[in-house]
């Protein structure tokens, strides 16, 4: 059974000519507004019982005792899941089959690894039962020294960064480039572990029958789910079904299942009932993901006319004792700036933490706010404006690789958003500038990029006899906006206006629609939908063009178009005829049609596709108190085709607000002893909130790409935190005259 | 959260009786106390709701010129009663620059001067904290300190208490007034909350049982109206818990310094009245070099309790740049951003 | 009244009254959405520390993560679901679909009541103090001047 979620019942806005381009309103709005969206954690099956996680306290060690009597004597608690009486797994939960498989803390062993892993599961009758059940557990530990910083351990070069990439990358001789440089800057940054944070902590509700599984769940990436729970409990992939209708956030942390998750549906199969498990928010803190800190070292030559002559980036990052994931955070300088030599290169340490995982553009956002940084430094040290370094060295190509882009309207960008922001006879020294009131003024820029990458996507269209349209994909809407945009698409697709349109996603019986990360989505599974309309379209033409009955007799499949369900002649659109008449002419009830998102590997080989942005921040500073306020942000970006240029701005807000947050705002503190993390709520890990945020511009460049993909699209989920982040640091330097070197830029780091 | 007995009683009487048994814990706005119990921090058996007390819900003008606030008034009331903020303005400042909007709609006067410290440590139920379990040891120290205390804090102890409204309380001689067994007695706020010493488990000097059932201001209190400004710093622009803060509130006749109070936030683990700096403001001219002064001798006995040496120099410059806010005069209305460093950016402000 | 099992709580809701037997360690945002299916109301930290359970008591705006449902009894409580009146959104509503005030949603509901009362309030008088009126509301996706121009235009509509 598919979700009906009512989307098509409110009319979406006004609007004129095609879908796609269109400034549409959410079609989940209605939902989103009232409080009718159904997120997972809203799900309440007859009979169901509450599990709530006990984690650990200790970094690393074993788990000696829990009192698990006491937890069962407490009234409502139905059982306790511990290691001893979890049903058997399929698969070992620490297997690895594939770099994306991560592993997994199901209560396989009495051993801790890092803090807040899960150590049992206490099921009761009520919410409040298995919460204060979990805490009469009361656990005693056999405890071992927390590895934690830094340089909590011995360093080793990872065999792969980020996706897989090698760790250690070279372009030409950095150090002849560096050698011959007139000017050279090096400068070391460090940011910190950051938490996702999703407003939605991560919940599940499972239910099983017999061998099949039924699930709600936030996911990024459904089918992936769905491969990874039915390999871990020994099912058949479509035995699993996942509704995933809405995210309250996912920013990475929901691409993969998560420990917790399978937990709760361990309960489930434990308990023989319907079991509802969700984080509480300390818990978000360790078991699903977070991104990993860094110290990276930037090494920078530039000629006497401040021409690069080489970029050396080093990054130091940490992984988990027990698994993979790297911050590939020094790759950021392999496409942005051209240099005749390049080199990146990753190290890393290994300590007593959850897994790191992909957080919003992950590697792209650290090396930015470093690589952006450093370029300020360089420019400064050149004794030049930092957009007229930045533009005397523009790549032209991508500079590692030797590639043309795809599109790049970066200059565009650069030019668009310094017009708006009013760049122009800002000083190059720092601390020139002072408003009214006498706060410390600093304006600062930053280049931001984000690759156009793409998954694998399928999608199935349906054109049925009363002339409307049905396309299904299971696209996983975070925010994004996934339930508009897509239904966008499959109107043109399907030359349907999109009131005619029933768009289906969020659930796993569904066609694969990939994953929803990598600002890969919309061009994925927008591809897909794209091409499953333009298959009925193909099968309805072929119909009308072959029948003497019809209108169209003749014109041949290339010679119609279709718009406003009808197909008409492309030589001469008097002639035409609608979607129904063709059907019932046929006397077919419906028309299927099956279309695949997928990159091309020929215009992957030929050419590098990234998005482009130029991003310009104001901040002011308490000369005295150093306390930091941004008050305006410009950005323009040009990332392809714009599918919904409202949707498309939140996005740009979006990242660009996370942008403010990585240079001002988050950090999750460690004790250096025991390795727990001193700060997981949302009181002291910061996050900025509305009176953080000041006027904030987004401007959409125009940019044509032939070779991204049919549509054009590229991705703008990320992009806006890239770019952001070191343009607020700059306009810190630039404020200030102090050079932020750690981050976030604290209180303390302004005091002179 | 363990289970607990629920009483709800009709008078002040009825709660003191109720409250006197061991294990008993008052609830009035539950904006801390219910945090605390999520965590394991407190567990009371018993939960005696004093929310709707009606006498205690009251603001009066007492016969000295003097104000009684009832201890369930709520902060945002309060900070938005007319008369209380223009005769108390540093006061509404300081309560309007703390937690939310609808934290204060709930949060109560009495419970404000009750929070219990945000030191990580005490939060954290595996860590080793002398204030949540006596004799334990703290953990804070030789920890992550950055934001602890810089004055009164001792080896047991280094928490600081996280409250803004009792900064410009304590600095304009609030009196507590405290229902017990035995009858009514008064405190000043000064000496209503303890520093740790050996036994930082008791915070104030309060016997159990005993209900905060007013907070008084002398007549005095409003003399410092059209010079009085509360000032604070965060790691974000609102929603957030004081670096440090200052309430500075004087009396000026001809460049003189008449009357000087001067209180410090986020410093200590009870707010601190900094009486040195107020003897070295009084009398003296009125100007940056006094100020300077001033923050020298509120800042003497000062020293970091770990990775926090930067807020003995934060804490001076606060105390120099709240004293010329006062100086400057009492803005005609409320800030939209109260507090802030930023609330002077032009075109931010409001009538409260 | 005095229990440790349970008791019970008489709680008008959106205009409907409800009778349930509660243990007085229930919150009213987990009676809310486990007693009452009333899962508008969001649980975002369960600490008051992000505004996702905002809800209004009496007509003000609290944090239902941080009252015991037994603190709410007799009180009159709108929740999201009693804001719309007859399928017909409130302005706040209406303002924040229109100006795309959210993307994920999970903190919409609370917004949406926040901003309510930050209008009734008279806080919603200049772009700065909606800021910092509305910062007791965290949005992860980062909608705040969205969630800015909304209120904005819904304060307008309001006050027209």
């Amino acid at each position: 059974m598919t979700l009906e979620l009512g989307l098509n019942q409110q009319p979406a806005h006004t609007r004129q000519g095609s879908s796609i381009g269109q400034p549409l309103t959410r079609r989940d709005g209605f939902l989103k507004v009232t409080g009718t969206a159904r997120y997972a954690a809203d799900n309440h099956p007859p009979g169901m019982l509450y599990a709530v996680l006990a984690v650990s306290s200790i970094a690393r060690g074993r788990v000696v005792s829990l009192d698990i009597e006491a937890a069962k004597a407490h009234s409502g608690v139905v059982e306790v899941m511990t290691p001893l009486n979890r049903p058997a797994l399929a698969t070992d939960p620490d297997a690895k089959d594939h770099p994306f498989m991560f592993r997994l803390d199901l209560l396989q062993n009495d051993g801790v690894r890092y803090p807040n892993q899960s150590i049992a599961v206490v099921i009761a009758e009520t919410l409040e039962a298995a919460t204060e059940g979990a805490a009469l557990l009361s656990p005693r530990y056999e405890t071992e020294p927390a590895r934690v910083g830094l340089d909590g351990a011995e360093s080793f070069v990872p065999r792969g960064v980020g996706v897989g990439n090698p760790a250690v990358q070279q372009m030409g001789d950095v150090e002849a480039g560096l050698e011959s440089a007139r000017t050279r800057i090096e400068a070391t940054y460090e940011t910190p572990a950051q938490y996702h944070n999703a407003m939605e902590p991560h919940a599940i509700v499972a239910a099983w029958d017999g061998d099949r599984l039924s699930i709600d769940t936030p996911s990024q990436g459904l089918a992936m789910a769905q491969g990874r729970i039915a390999g871990l409990f020994g099912i058949a992939p479509q035995n699993v079904h996942i509704r995933s209708p809405f995210l309250g956030g996912g920013f990475g942390s929901k691409g993969m299942i998560s420990g917790p998750q399978v937990l709760g549906i361990l309960a489930a199969k434990l308990v023989g009932r319907p079991v509802k498990l969700v984080l509480r928010r300390e818990q978000m803190f360790g078991p699903v993901g977070h991104r990993a800190p860094t110290r990276q070292t930037l090494r920078m030559g530039m000629d006497g006319e401040g021409r690069l002559t080489a970029i050396s980036h080093h990054a130091r990052t940490t992984s988990s004792t027990f698994d993979d994931f790297f911050e590939p955070a020094a790759d950021a300088s392999h496409t942005l700036y051209a240099s005749p030599a390049i080199a990146t290169s990753h190290d890393a340490v290994r300590l007593d933490t959850g897994t790191p995982l992909f957080m919003r553009a992950p590697g792209e956002a650290t090396g930015s706010i470093a690589l952006e940084s450093a370029i300020d430094e360089a420019a400064h040290a050149c004794g030049m404006d930092p957009l007229e370094f930045r533009l005397r060295n523009y790549a032209e190509v991508e500079p590692m690789t030797g590639k043309p882009f795809s599109s790049k309207a970066l200059r565009e960008c650069y030019e668009q958003a310094a017009e708006a922001f009013g760049w122009a006879g800002r000083p190059l020294e720092p601390r020139r500038m002072r408003d009214a009131d006498g706060y410390l003024t600093g304006w600062g820029m930053g280049t931001a990029t984000f690759p156009a990458i793409m998954f694998q996507a399928e999608a199935r269209a349906v054109l049925r006899a009363d002339g409307s349209g049905l396309m299904e994909t299971g696209a996983q809407d975070m925010g994004q906006g996934a339930w508009t945009a897509f239904a966008q698409i499959a109107a043109d697709g399907l030359g349907l206006d999109i009131d005619q349109i029933d768009f289906r996603a969020g659930s796993s019986d569904l066609p694969n629609a990939g994953i929803a990360g990598g600002s890969g989505h919309t061009a994925t599974a927008g591809m897909a939908i794209h091409n499953a309309g333009a298959a009925v379209i193909a099968r309805l033409a072929d119909l009308a063009t072959r029948n003497e009955a019809s209108p169209l007799f003749g014109a041949g499949n290339e010679g119609v178009l279709a718009r406003g369900g009808r197909l008409y002649r492309r030589d001469d659109e008097s002639r035409g005829e609608s979607y129904t008449e063709i059907l019932a002419r046929a006397g077919l009830a419906e028309i299927e049609g099956h279309g695949k998102g997928a990159p091309d590997p020929t215009s992957q080989e030929a050419y590098a596709k990234h998005a482009h942005g130029a991003v310009f921040a104001e901040v002011k500073v308490d000369p005295d108190l150093g306390q930091i306020r941004v008050t305006r942000l410009v950005g323009a970006f040009a990332a392809g085709r714009v599918i919904n240029p409202r949707l498309v701005r939140s996005q740009y807000y979006g990242g660009m607000i996370w942008g403010v947050s990585f240079a001002l705002h988050e950090e999750a503190v460690t004790d250096r002893r025991s390795g727990r993390i001193q700060n997981a709520n949302l009181a002291e890990y910061h996050v900025p909130v509305n009176a953080d945020v000041p006027s904030v511009e987004a401007l959409l460049v125009h940019e044509d790409d032939p070779h991204v993909n049919a549509l054009g699209i590229k991705g703008v989920g990320e992009i806006g935190i890239t770019g952001t982040a070191g343009a607020v640091a700059n306009a810190v330097w630039h404020a200030t005259g102090v050079r932020p070197r750690r981050f976030p830029i604290r209180i303390e780091d302004l005091l002179g | 959260m363990r289970d607990f007995d629920y009483f709800r009683p009709a008078t002040i009487s009825d709660a003191v009786a109720a409250a006197a048994e061991p294990g008993s814990a008052y609830l009035a706005g539950g904006t801390n106390l219910l945090d605390l119990m999520k965590g394991g921090i407190t567990s009371p058996e018993r939960i005696v709701d004093i929310s709707r007390l009606p006498e205690l819900n009251r603001i009066e003008t007492l016969d000295d010129g003097g104000l009684r606030i009832g201890a369930l008034v709520r902060n945002a009331d309060l900070a938005h009663d007319p008369a209380f903020a223009k005769a108390y303005p540093a006061v509404a400042e300081a309560l309007l620059s703390g937690a939310s909007a609808q934290l204060r709609n709930a949060a109560t006067v009495g419970g404000n001067l009750l929070q219990r410290t945000r030191c990580s440590y005490f939060y954290d139920t595996a860590s080793a904290c002398n204030r949540r379990q006596p004799g334990s040891g703290c953990s804070a120290l030789g920890g992550e300190n950055r934001l602890h205390a810089i004055l009164g804090w001792s080896d047991a102890c280094i928490a600081t208490h996280p409250s803004d409204f009792c900064v410009p309380l304590v600095a304009l001689d609030a009196v507590v007034e405290i229902e017990g067994k035995e009858g009514r007695r008064h405190v000043t706020l000064e000496e209503f909350h303890r520093l740790p010493g050996d036994t930082p488990q008791r915070e104030t000097v309060l016997q159990p049982g005993e209900l905060i059932v007013a907070v008084r201001l002398p007549a005095q209190a409003a003399s410092f109206a059209s010079h009085a400004r509360y000032l604070k710093v965060r790691e974000r622009t609102s929603y957030a818990f004081a670096v440090v803060s200052a309430a500075a509130a004087l009396v000026v006749d001809r460049g003189k310094i008449r009357g000087a109070r001067l209180a410090l936030g986020g410093v200590a683990a009870k707010p601190w009245r900094a009486r040195s700096a107020e003897a070295v403001l009084l009398g003296a001219d009125a100007d940056e070099a006094s100020f300077v002064r001033a923050a020298d001798a509120a800042l003497a006995d000062a020293s970091p309790s770990g990775d926090n040496a930067f807020k003995i120099e934060l804490a001076r410059r606060i105390v120099v740049r709240a004293l010329t806010s006062a100086l400057a005069g009492t803005p005609a209305v409320m800030p939209a951003l109260p507090a802030s460093p930023f609330s002077s950016l032009p075109g931010v402000r409001h009538d409260a | 009244m005095t229990s440790k099992t349970t008791i019970p709580v008489h709680l008008d809701i959106n205009g409907r009254h409800h009778t349930l037997e509660l243990e007085p360690r229930v919150t009213l945002l987990d009676a809310l959405r486990d007693r009452l299916g009333l899962t508008g109301t969001k649980k975002g930290c369960d600490h008051g520390q992000c505004g996702a359970c905002t809800v209004h008591v009496d007509g003000e705006r609290v944090l239902a993560c941080l009252t015991l449902a037994a603190q709410a009894e007799g009180r009159t409580i709108t929740t999201i679901e009693g804001l719309a009146r007859e399928g017909e959104l409130h302005p706040v509503q209406a303002a924040f679909l229109e100006q795309d005030a959210f993307q994920c949603g999970y903190c919409t509901p609370g917004q949406i009541m926040s901003a309510v009362a930050c209008i009734r309030e008279g806080h919603a008088g200049s772009d700065e103090e909606i800021r910092e009126y509305m910062a007791g509301n965290l949005c992860r996706c980062g909608a705040y001047p969205h969630i800015v121009a909304a209120v904005r235009q819904a304060a307008l509509e309001v006050a027209s």
